[in-house]
């Protein structure tokens, strides 16, 4: 089931002296279940790309269909309720809201949709287990180390029970045993719960464990494999 | 997690400097309390003196009196005048006087003054006119003798005993003269009362000046100072325009505007001292968002809408306010309170101004709820135009800009 459809996506910076073809023309579709990894250097446009799917900044061009909807024409209040309910965010690093605890990180978005106490408390409780840090529940994140709250992160994005998550260098800030710790839980979420994965790197490590590498170079995609 | 939970807990984030900007607050929350606390002190120990020890509240006059002070505008306080006052809610006690100048002399000085006919015991109850009296006796009913005031008794060379000639008008051209013997001296705290005149009976100035049953003044004792414009628009609504009703600001014009003057050189103090306070808070406030400008970007990021960001950064500016105030008061109040009933005294030097309003040298304090509220309106509106700025800053707020930093 195809759930995102990215056709002749342009993003030009206008703002300084150089104009920048960040996103030059990109033609992508993901379906529901995948494992995909954005591979490229710094500065091929894989944030700015992240950023258009997630409905974070506006396209020069193209247009993005999540679920019937075109993500480019909803108004900024309504881009807003849309990213809340279909979209889980992991960004590359400090992601969590310093004053709350890892429960109440997790919470945070259930409380924005409105739900119940009973169902947010299962909930978080749920998805702790499932990142490993039900015992850390009431820490603060400046009491984890990067790879917990990275975790953190990732639990607080699938609270919301979104279509995807997208998830730009999600171990760029974390050693090597903390980034194989990390994909293994993103890695089981996706086998056994189906949980849609789009994320970001340039490190190698992380492309090897993606079933689909997507590469762009100067805002192009340049290969787009499937592996088993 | 309520916004205003988040808010407090980002409050403390850096302690340091909201307990600086606070504590900012809290010195000029400070400062103006006591500040506006010792000038309303200060104008109600003034006002009230001068309503005590001598217009009254309220006066009621013959229409023309007030412009002419002539005995010639003496009136009869008729039964509907009675009636209205004795009708009218506040109105604790009404006191007749008869007031206009005369000439006094011991034979070989002489000397013009107030010559002013009062009921003594009535008087006193609103007056507390015996209080002064520093040698000699307070005058009885139907007493034949004169309470003079210090310094005319001085500039006489005449003591206690001493009998004095008066001579004045009396009513239309009548000839008034008489012989009091003096029974009292009168030493107000007021160098201006003590230039002003002479007591005597109602009914020795009513022979006198041959006024038969006649005041110049109804001197009114109401219960609450601030009612008295609606207690003079009660009885003025009984008694029509037949007499003049003026309350104790129209009869002292120069004592109000004084004390407007006063208070607007205090606001001008007060609102610099504001207004430095109300940049250290935006400082405060700009840093904040500055620093916070990846966190926000990331709540928007995750499906906060704007409005609900905004709620809570308003807040927590408005909180760094409110814990400013509270602590300013509960540092000024106590001090204050303590004041309020033991005013700090001061050197007579200093405190010469203070005696032309009748006032002892000292420092009063009050702590009516406008010193208080003023206080925390001014907090309130300087945070609120400041809280503008986070609102301002997240409509602005690109999410993806804000990912960057
Ligand atoms: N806000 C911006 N204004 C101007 N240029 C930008 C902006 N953001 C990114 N760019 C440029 O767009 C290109 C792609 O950047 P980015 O998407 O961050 O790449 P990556 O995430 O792969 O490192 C780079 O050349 C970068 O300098
Ligand atoms: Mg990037």
């Amino acid at each position: 089931m195809k759930i995102i459809d990215i056709k002749n996506l342009e993003k030009i910076y206008n703002d300084s002296e150089v104009k920048v073809h960040a996103v030059n023309g990109v033609n992508l579709s993901f379906e529901k279940g995948e494992f995909a990894a954005i591979v490229g250097p710094s500065g091929s446009g894989k944030t700015t790309l992240l950023n258009l799917l997630g409905g974070l900044d506006k396209p020069s061009g193209g247009e993005i269909i999540i679920d019937n909807t075109s993500v480019g024409t909803l108004k900024s209040s309504r881009l807003i309720d849309f990213r809340l309910h279909n979209i889980g965010f992991v960004f590359q690093a400090y992601n969590l809201i310093p004053v709350l605890t890892v429960k109440e990180n997790v919470e945070f978005i259930m409380l924005l949709q409105g739900k119940s106490k009973k169902e947010r408390d299962a909930r978080t409780k749920e998805l702790l287990e499932a990142v490993g840090l039900i015992d850390r529940i009431d820490s603060r994140p400046a009491k984890l180390s990067g790879g917990q709250q990275q975790r953190v992160a990732v639990a607080r994005a699938l609270a919301s029970k979104p279509k995807f998550i997208l998830a730009d260098e999600p171990t760029a800030n974390l050693d090597s045993k903390t980034t194989e710790n990390l994909l293994e839980i993103m890695e089981k979420l996706n086998r056994e719960e189906q949980v849609t994965f789009i994320f970001s790197t340039h490190d190698a490590r992380v492309v090897k464990k993606a079933k689909r590498v997507i590469t762009i170079e100067d805002g192009k995609i340049i290969s787009d494999e499937r592996r088993n | 997690m309520k916004n205003l939970t988040i808010a407090w807990r980002n409050l403390w984030r850096n302690k340091r400097r909201t307990l600086i900007t606070a504590a900012a607050v809290a010195l000029a929350v400070f400062f103006s309390t006591l500040m506006s606390s010792m000038q309303e002190g200060t104008y109600s120990k003034m006002i009230d003196n001068i309503v005590k020890f001598y217009s009254g509240y309220l006066q009621i006059h013959h229409n023309d009196y007030w412009e002419t002070r002539s005995i010639d505008d003496s009136y009869v306080p008729g039964q509907d005048l009675k009636d209205a006052l004795n009708s009218t809610d506040e109105i604790e006690l009404y006191v007749p006087r008869i007031e206009s100048f005369t000439l006094l002399s011991t034979g070989n000085v002489t000397k013009g003054a107030a010559l002013i006919g009062i009921d003594p015991e009535e008087e006193n109850k609103i007056t507390n006119l015996s209080q002064w009296v520093s040698t000699g006796e307070y005058l009885s009913k139907g007493d034949k003798g004169i309470l003079v005031a210090v310094n005319i008794a001085k500039q006489l060379k005449a003591e206690i005993g001493d009998t004095l000639v008066l001579i004045s008008q009396g009513y239309h051209g009548a000839s008034a003269a008489g012989l009091f013997p003096i029974k009292g001296i009168l030493k107000f705290p007021s160098p201006d009362l003590n230039n002003f005149g002479a007591y005597i009976d109602l009914d020795a100035a009513r022979d006198f000046f041959s006024v038969p049953d006649m005041v110049t003044s109804m001197v009114l004792l109401v219960s609450d100072y601030d009612h008295v414009q609606k207690i003079k628009h009660a009885i003025q609504e009984k008694v029509g325009d037949k007499y003049s009703i003026m309350t104790w600001d129209e009869m002292q014009p120069e004592i109000v505007q004084m004390i407007e003057g006063d208070r607007a050189g205090g606001v001008v103090m007060k609102a610099i001292l504001y207004i430095v306070i109300g940049f250290g808070i935006l400082g405060t406030i700009i840093m904040m968002m500055s620093e916070r400008k990846r966190e926000n970007g990331i709540m928007i990021a995750i499906g906060m809408q704007k409005y609900r960001l905004q709620t809570m950064l308003f807040y927590e500016t408005l909180l760094i306010g409110l814990v400013g105030v509270i602590a300013g008061f509960v540092l000024s109040i106590p001090i204050i309170s303590i004041f309020v009933n033991n005013p700090i005294p001061l050197p007579a030097e200093i405190g010469e101004a203070y005696e032309m309003f009748g006032l002892e040298p000292a420092m009063y304090f009050s702590l009516v709820p406008k010193v208080v509220l003023n206080q925390l309106i001014t907090v309130f509106v300087i945070t609120l135009c400041i809280a503008v700025y986070p609102v301002i800053q997240i409509i602005n707020l690109k999410v993806s800009n804000a990912l960057r930093a």
